[in-house]
């Protein structure tokens, strides 16, 4: 393994964007918070608000440094790695890529900006409009970036004459089919991914009994972000698995253990499968309900695995991703969910101790289901990297020295990962909420 | 044509990436400087105070040209990708490092030595490492065999031009960082830093020119065609021979300090231009030309208007930023 390109090149790939995706996901949906905040602050005039999108703009900050650092680094590694396929998708696809880059740009530019100027204009609402373009900026990166993940998923634009790509149409590349499901879950889950990092970190203090005002508000603050984008995040996962059963059934039929193309077809979740016999034990059927998730009709036929030749199948194991993906979004549905009906209903306690420890959990959670979301989604496309088109195994680059870089990049991303939350933590202790506001430092 | 368009934006972004990146990389090697040599108070403010707003900024600069390179030649990121796995990943790992730490020591734990120390360093060794693509593409490193593309490591070590440009690359950088942070410092009404920076001006200044001539001439023993076309079009390196002593010539006067670093850009902007004009038609020598290698027209009109609808958002709101914090007097000044 240590002198196979392809597989070292996958399992570099695989460290760098699983890194980056965490780190791009709370990029994208932390400033939307950062810009609610800042505005309830200012129209109600409410200095606690302020003081929150001020500490959650200082932490922000760090995140993107790292955010830019290893997008930075995979921007460049799709070279380096996987030469052959960035010289084709350069020719068809390089527009939204092109285009990531401008969204970068001007959201880099009004960061700077919005960092430094939080005293500097006389109506403060002028300071609010700079967080604007950081929100457009940030998830209209995520925007571009997936469209290009979608097309490898089901490239179009483009012909094929004698191995060359010809008659190509950027824009009919860009909008592909795959486009519209995967675009609106993306971003649906990094909203609601950075809700639940920002609503746990007030769990957590209100948990360690820091009973301030302003952890009460940041919380409720949160917690309605939470219930919305979970709510959004199932309707438009439940789209994106109507769109796997059109455009891309093996994947769904690898995710589902679905081999024979049938009527009234299961959903399983969990089990072990017997790879040989083909058969699942210790699962939970749930009679009709694949069917329903593939075309809203409990008859509808959902085409298996065994319609397609078994060398082109992905991986069997994405079905577990894909239970994990699914158990943490009503995990977290739910948890946003009571949390509303505790806080309505006076007879409740909205803070009862139990539910503080779900929210937390719930960070963690949600990043995880990131993580799953995205191996179900490229494992899935196995062995494609351009579906129908080029091979992974095709496109690797050749060169011998790929597990001497897979060492570098661990050690960076290992001292990283323990670097990263240290600071993190470490700034917020050497200052804490409660003393800021006594301190007066906020100016409305 | 999109081939010419392409080629122009890309090179005005790339040497957008020198200047910025210079004043950025030399900084940090400043700032470091004056860490350890106890000149705390004067120049690491000012430092402080240029580049906190501007630094991602800078590195989407690098991102847009290697974008753009693939999107225009997508041939390169074949022939470079495959070649330049081991210099990218390090140089990479370089951008990394410098990147993080520059947001951990800036915003999160003040005042660590070893943060500053990595900060430093990584601002010389990147633009070192980064130089090396310059000499690579002069041809001769990068072969093809049977089919496969190699990178002779080997043999671009012990180049004595592959050295020559790093050696450039460095004192390049510490140069043009020097007379813009001369400048900085002038508006800053900080005399101190004034007068440090403009002595390291003065140092770096003879080095700077010195090392263009060496790699000038070595040029001729590397890659004799594209020495004779620099031959041909040498006003270009006149002229920049003749922005480096104006702007030398302020700076010593510490007059007109604004205009001095405008010549220092001229001086390093004539030599780009002239060197990458004279390198075409060849991206990498003799395997990619931006004639043979350039991408369907369909893609490269949609690129150059991308492209300029891009322009449109980004002008205004760069010059927004530079107007708050460069060109504004009582944020300079630190008030
Ligand atoms: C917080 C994260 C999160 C949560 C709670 C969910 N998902 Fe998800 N899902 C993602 C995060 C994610 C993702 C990481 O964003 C993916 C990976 C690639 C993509 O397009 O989005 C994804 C992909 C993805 C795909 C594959 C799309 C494709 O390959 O084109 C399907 C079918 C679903 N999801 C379905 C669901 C369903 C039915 C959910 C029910 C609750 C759900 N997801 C919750
Ligand atoms: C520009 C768009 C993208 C390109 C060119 C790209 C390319 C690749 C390549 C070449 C691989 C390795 C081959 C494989 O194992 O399938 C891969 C795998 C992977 N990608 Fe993507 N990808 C893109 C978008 C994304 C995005 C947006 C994410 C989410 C962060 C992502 C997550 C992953 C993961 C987790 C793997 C590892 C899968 C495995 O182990 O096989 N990719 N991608
Ligand atoms: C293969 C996939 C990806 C590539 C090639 C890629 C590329 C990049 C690059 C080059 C940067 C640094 C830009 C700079 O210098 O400012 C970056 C940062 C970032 N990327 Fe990724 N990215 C990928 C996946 C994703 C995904 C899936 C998302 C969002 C869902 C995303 C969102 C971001 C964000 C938000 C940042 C920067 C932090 C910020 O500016 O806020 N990226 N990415």
């Amino acid at each position: 393994m240590i002198d196979d390109p392809v597989t070292l090149s996958r399992l570099l790939t695989f460290i760098t964007l699983g890194f980056h995706i965490i780190l791009a996901t709370v990029g994208v949906g932390i400033p939307i918070f950062i810009s609610i905040a800042e505005f309830i602050g200012i129209k109600k005039k409410d200095h606690h608000y302020i003081l929150l999108a001020k500490r959650w703009a200082r932490g922000y900050t760090i995140l993107v440094a790292v955010g830019v650092v290893t997008g930075t680094i995979i921007g460049f590694q799709l070279s380096l790695l996987w030469p052959t396929f960035m010289q084709a998708a350069g020719k068809i696809i390089a527009l939204p890529l092109f285009m990531e880059t401008f969204a970068f740009f001007f959201e880099a530019i009004f960061l700077g900006i919005y960092l430094y100027t939080w005293n500097r204009f006389k109506k403060p609402i002028y300071h609010w409009l700079l967080s604007i373009p950081i929100v457009i900026g940030s998830s209209a990166s995520a925007f571009f970036i997936t469209t290009v993940n979608a097309f490898m998923n089901t490239p179009n634009g483009f012909d094929v004459e004698n191995g060359v790509f010809t008659n190509i149409q950027p824009l009919v590349a860009m909008f592909n089919a795959s486009m519209p499901s995967k675009m609106s879950h993306v971003l649906t889950t990094a909203y609601l991914t950075s809700a639940f990092i920002l609503a746990a970190i007030a769990a957590f203090h209100l948990l360690r009994n820091k009973s301030h005002q302003y952890y009460k508000k940041a919380l409720h603050l949160t917690m309605i972000g939470c219930f919305v984008f979970s709510i959004a995040t199932m309707i438009n996962g439940d789209i994106s698995g109507k769109f796997l059963a059109k455009y891309q059934p093996e994947k769904l039929a690898a995710a589902e253990w679905h081999f024979e193309t049938e009527e009234n077809a299961t959903l399983l979740l969990g089990g072990i499968l017997d790879p040989d016999e083909r058969e699942v034990k210790f699962g939970i059927e749930i009679p009709y309900a694949l069917s329903i998730l593939a075309f809203n009709r409990p008859s509808a036929e959902v085409i298996g695995l065994n319609e397609f030749p078994e060398e082109l199948w992905p991986p069997l194991y994405i079905h577990y991703f894909f239970n994990i993906m699914i158990f943490i979004g009503m995990f977290l549905a739910a948890v946003s969910f009571i949390y509303l009906v505790f806080y309505y209903f006076n007879r409740f306690n909205s803070l009862n101790r139990w539910l503080l420890r779900a929210i937390v959990i719930g960070a963690p959670l949600a990043i995880l289901s990131i993580e799953a979301g995205w191996i179900m989604t490229e494992v899935g496309r196995q062995p494609w990297i351009l579906r129908g088109f080029l091979m992974v195994e095709d496109t690797a680059t050749t060169s011998n020295h790929v597990f001497a870089m897979l060492v570098l990049f661990s050690l960076l991303y290992i001292s990283l990962a323990i670097l990263l939350p240290t600071i993190l933590i470490r700034l917020f202790k050497k200052k804490d909420a409660e003393k800021e506001l006594e301190e007066h430092h906020v100016i409305l | 044509m999109i081939e010419l368009i392409g080629i122009t934006v890309l090179w005005i972004f790339l040497f957008g990436y020198l200047i910025i990146g210079s004043i950025d990389f030399g900084a940090g090697f400043y700032s470091f400087y004056a860490k350890i040599t106890n000149k705390k108070h004067s120049i690491r403010q000012i430092i402080d105070r240029y580049l906190s707003p501007v630094w991602e900024v800078t590195n989407v600069f690098l991102v847009f040209f290697m974008i753009g390179l693939i999107g225009f030649f997508p041939d390169s990121a074949y022939y470079y990708g495959t070649a330049l796995l081991v210099p990218g990943s390090v140089a990479l790992v370089l951008l990394a490092i410098r990147g993080s730490f520059y947001a951990f020591a800036n915003y999160g734990a003040r005042e660590s030595n070893i943060y500053l120390f990595l900060y430093g360093i990584t601002g010389l060794l990147i633009p070192a490492a980064l130089s090396t693509v310059l000499t690579i593409s002069e041809g001769g490193f990068i072969v093809r065999t049977s089919g496969d593309v190699h990178l002779l490591l080997l043999e671009l070590f012990v180049n004595p031009y592959s050295w020559i440009v790093v050696m450039l690359a460095i004192v390049s950088v510490l140069f043009i960082s020097a007379t813009f942070l001369t400048y900085y410092a002038n508006k800053a009404k900080d005399k101190d830093a004034l007068l440090l920076m403009r002595r390291f001006s003065m140092i770096w200044s003879g080095p700077t020119i010195l090392l263009s001539f060496l790699v000038f001439l070595t040029l001729s023993t590397h890659n004799e065609a594209h020495f004779q076309a620099m031959l041909d079009e040498s006003w270009i390196f006149l002229l920049s021979l003749v922005s480096f002593v104006l702007a030398l010539w302020f700076i010593y006067k510490q007059k007109y300090l604004g205009l001095a670093f405008t010549f220092v850009c001229l001086q390093f902007g004539f030599a780009f231009f002239g060197y990458g004009y004279t390198h075409l038609p060849y991206i990498l020598y003799p395997y990619i030309t931006i004639f043979d290698n350039v991408t369907s027209p369909e893609m490269g009109i949609t690129l150059i208007m991308a492209f300029i609808a891009g322009l449109f958002l980004l002008l205004p709101s760069l010059y927004l930023l530079l107007r708050l914090f460069l060109f504004n007097a009582e944020y300079v000044q630190g008030k």
